[in-house]
């Protein structure tokens, strides 16, 4: 019995080993953007993880043992990145800022991915009237501009919903979604007439078994892809969305947008570190997250994909039995 | 070896119609798009232990039949029976059940396996779908049964592999265990062996053979490889633009082919002895669209013994002066296409053509001349000038039968008495040869 079931898990880590075989098999450029931009991204997702116990301060703190901080304070002197024009601390607010970040592209790539790819599956294999009206729908999404679209539903959720967070992702789903029904659909259709399909419906597969155990594995693999550079994307959508003080609201959370968008008027006097490391913390996440999407789009992307070539040892005697000469 | 006479499957009528989609005002306006017509009025019998041969060039509709004989395209007329059911109109329920009964192999092993399902589970899916194993463990008992049986031996080694680590005859050994677990009677295997190497597709035909025998198959054998079907068929009907224009017993089919596109199949297989030299090109010409077959029989633009009856017509004629025009010199090309014009009218189908210019006549006149031979001839009834245009009418087309004759069935004008005596009476009334 127990042998079985270490057997069963044997080959279920065989199967995990095959999927993430290309990207342990990444070599050169592909390599170092895919681990450059998994390290810079692992120290946001710590930092949002472990900003109650990094954070020096709260998030909307102005004061500590009643003493109220000095305002626009020089980076050094028990705030290492100063302060604001309210008296917060930079570096808290950068560090809570991870996590609301973090929570709001999170929620709004599983919004995507969780709306965006059933209905891909669908409309791609069964077609028909539903997916002309899917199509038409979500090409007309596609024409607005995203950030556009993202102030509308920002807009129309902010008073009904309380959570900035949450209206936020969903603000920034809205745009990505037409993205994974699209790709996910185009690529069905052209799964769909794949002769393995049509053997699986000669067998008496339901379409929807075929959907889940013959398309999908084969069409999710340019999700992550996507998904990851849509990430950068929706951090830069976000912080957009807070610039113009349609994100997540200054008394729900701390969020960089908000913080540049504020510092705008710093910088004229001089006061450049109330702006200068929210930007940056936006641009080391963007460009953490595209490294990832595109290192992972080179390894993954089949078009792309330059497998390393292993040399060949003829002299060692090949231990594979699956040469056609010794079939019985 | 062959059938013992109880009829598997019936066959009746039967055609298959692909929609081309017309452009998008086409559908705007509701017009319906042409049709390419992939089978086109098939009926035959299947019986139970016999290996039918289905045979024809690229494009002929083989692949379409055993997909219709399936259900997996819909009949657009006729009649499928299997087990004296009739199976056409089923529900998608009842077309499940029948699923166990009848399998398909395809042409491409690579293609036909589920990536990203391991053999083991590949194979053992029908199991499952079909609710025939109880848990894992006894389907994995069966798939390495049946895996043993088409010689992916040891079983161990292959289930937890991936369709990517086998070679493509493992990969149709695969694909033909997930065929046969489910203990169909209907096995239909479209170009089995044809995208393998050479040195495996011997074997794979063996073990279709050694297990036909075990299992009690019934083949359904889809090639365009006369050569193989003769050893492995022993029945044959050959398939052209969609119509079964010759059946019968292999060795009937082999010996004395009856139907002209026959004769020329088999006079293209390949000579073994690279020292005999027999003519081995298929006939002239591609074969035609099949969503605008040729009137009369289709064969007959590339027929060389096409005659009166065959039913020539217009596009014959495009298809004449283009054949003439590609061997001429460069200006006397020049001249004949300025007078003769356009061809594009003669693309409509039609039995009477009228073209502008007196000097189309002395053309047609020239190219009869030349060669008098050319079968088209025999079925153009009148060519007249009449101010300044030229009236070219052909002989009614008339669609040929498949009719008994010996040992097989044929379609064709040259082995029906009727259609002979009409063209005798066409060929007296039409211009003098
Ligand atoms: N899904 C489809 N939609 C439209 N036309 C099709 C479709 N499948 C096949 N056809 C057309 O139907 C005709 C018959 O095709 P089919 O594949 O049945 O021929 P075949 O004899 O199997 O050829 P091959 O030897 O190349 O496999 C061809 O003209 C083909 O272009
Ligand atoms: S009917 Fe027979 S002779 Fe006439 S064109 Fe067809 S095959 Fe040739
Ligand atoms: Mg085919």
């Amino acid at each position: 019995m127990a042998a079985t079931a270490i057997e069963r898990l044997h080959r279920r880590s065989l199967g995990i080993r095959r999927a993430l075989g290309p990207i342990a098999e990444a070599r050169g450029m592909a390599r170092g953007m895919l681990w450059t931009g998994a390290g810079i991204t692992l120290v946001f997702v710590l930092l949002a993880i472990f900003a109650p116990v990094l954070s020096p301060y709260g998030f909307d703190q102005y004061q500590a043992g009643g003493r109220r901080f000095a305002q626009l304070a020089h980076p050094g002197h028990g705030h290492i990145l100063g302060t604001t024009v309210q008296s917060t601390d930079v570096l808290s607010r950068i560090v809570w800022g991870t996590q609301t970040e973090l929570e709001v592209v999170g929620l709004a790539l599983a919004f995507g991915l969780v709306i965006g790819v059933p209905l891909g599956l669908i409309a791609g294999y069964f077609g028909g009237l539903f997916d002309r009206a899917a199509v038409l729908f979500m090409d007309a999404m596609f024409a607005f501009p995203p950030l556009l679209l993202a102030i509308v539903i920002a807009f129309l959720l902010g008073s009904s919903v309380s959570s900035g967070v949450l209206v936020a992702a969903l603000a920034i789903t809205i745009t990505y979604v037409p993205q994974y029904f699209r790709v996910v659909r185009n690529h069905v259709i052209s799964v769909r007439e794949e002769p393995y399909v049509e053997a699986a419906r000669a067998l008496g597969a339901k379409p929807f078994t075929i959907l889940r155990k013959y398309v999908f594995f084969n069409v999710v693999q340019n999700v992550p892809v996507i998904a990851t550079l849509n990430a950068a994307d929706a951090v830069l959508t976000l912080t957009a969305l807070g610039f113009l003080g349609y994100g997540v609201q200054p008394t729900q959370g701390a969020e960089w947008g908000y913080d540049v968008s504020r510092a705008v008027s710093d910088a004229a006097s001089g006061i450049w570190w109330t702006g200068l490391f929210p930007g940056l913390a936006i641009v080391l996440l963007v460009t953490g997250l595209t490294l990832v999407g595109e290192g992972l789009n080179e390894t993954i992307n089949p078009v792309l994909r330059k497998r390393s070539i292993r040399r060949v040892d003829f002299a060692a005697p090949s231990l594979e039995p699956s040469t056609e000469i010794l079939e019985p | 070896m062959s059938g013992n006479g109880e009829v598997l499957v019936k066959v009746d009528g039967l055609k298959t119609y692909y929609s081309i989609r017309g452009s998008f005002l086409d559908r705007l306006v509701g017009r319906t798009g042409a049709a390419v017509r992939a089978v086109d009025d098939v009926s035959l019998e299947l019986r139970k232990g016999e290996v039918l041969g289905l045979v024809g060039e690229s494009g002929s509709g083989k692949t379409t039949l055993g997909r219709t004989l399936l259900g997996l395209v819909p009949a657009t007329d006729g009649s499928v029976e299997f087990e004296g059911r009739e199976i056409t109109r089923l529900s998608e329920h009842d077309r499940r059940l029948m699923r166990r009964r009848m399998q398909i192999v395809f042409q491409d092993p690579h293609a036909s396996l589920n990536p990203a399902m391991t053999i083991a589970q590949a194979v053992g899916h029908p199991l499952e779908i079909h609710g025939l194993a109880k848990g894992r463990e006894e389907v994995r008992l069966r798939v390495a049964d049946v895996l043993e049986r088409v010689g992916l031996a040891p079983a161990e080694q292959y289930l937890d592999k991936y369709p990517s680590d086998l070679s493509g005859g493992q990969k149709q050994r695969a694909v033909i265990a997930r065929a046969i677990i489910l203990n169909p009677v209907l096995l239909v295997a479209d170009e089995p062996v044809s995208m393998l190497d050479m040195s495996v597709r011997a074997k794979i035909l063996e073990l279709m053979l050694a297990l036909k025998h075990d299992f009690d198959l019934t083949y359904l054998y889809i090639t365009h490889d006369l050569a193989t079907a003769k050893f492995f068929c022993d029945r044959i009907a050959i398939m052209y633009l969609g119509r079964i224009v010759e059946i019968g017993p292999s060795e009937a089919i082999y010996e004395d082919p009856k139907h002209p596109y026959t004769q020329a199949l088999l006079r293209a297989i390949p000579e073994p002895d690279p020292r005999r030299t027999i003519p081995r090109d298929l006939p002239r010409g591609e074969v035609p669209d099949a969503a605008r077959p040729p009137l009369g029989c289709s064969f007959h633009p590339r027929c060389p013994k096409a005659f009166e009856v065959c039913g020539w017509e217009s596009r014959d004629l495009k298809e004449l002066l283009e054949r003439r025009w590609a061997g001429m010199e460069e200006a006397g090309f020049e001249d004949e296409q300025a007078s003769v014009g356009s061809l594009e009218p003669l693309d409509d189908p039609a039995t009477h053509a009228r073209m502008p210019g007196g000097a189309v006549k002395a053309i047609l006149d020239e190219a009869r001349a030349e060669d008098p031979a050319e079968p088209f001839w025999t079925g153009v009834r009148r060519i007249e000038s009449a101010d300044g245009h030229v009236e070219i009418d052909w002989h009614e087309p008339v669609a040929p039968r498949l009719l008994p004759s010996g040992q097989v069935e044929v379609e064709c004008h040259l082995y029906d008495e009727e259609a002979l005596a009409e063209a005798e009476k066409r060929r007296r009334s039409g211009i003098p040869r």
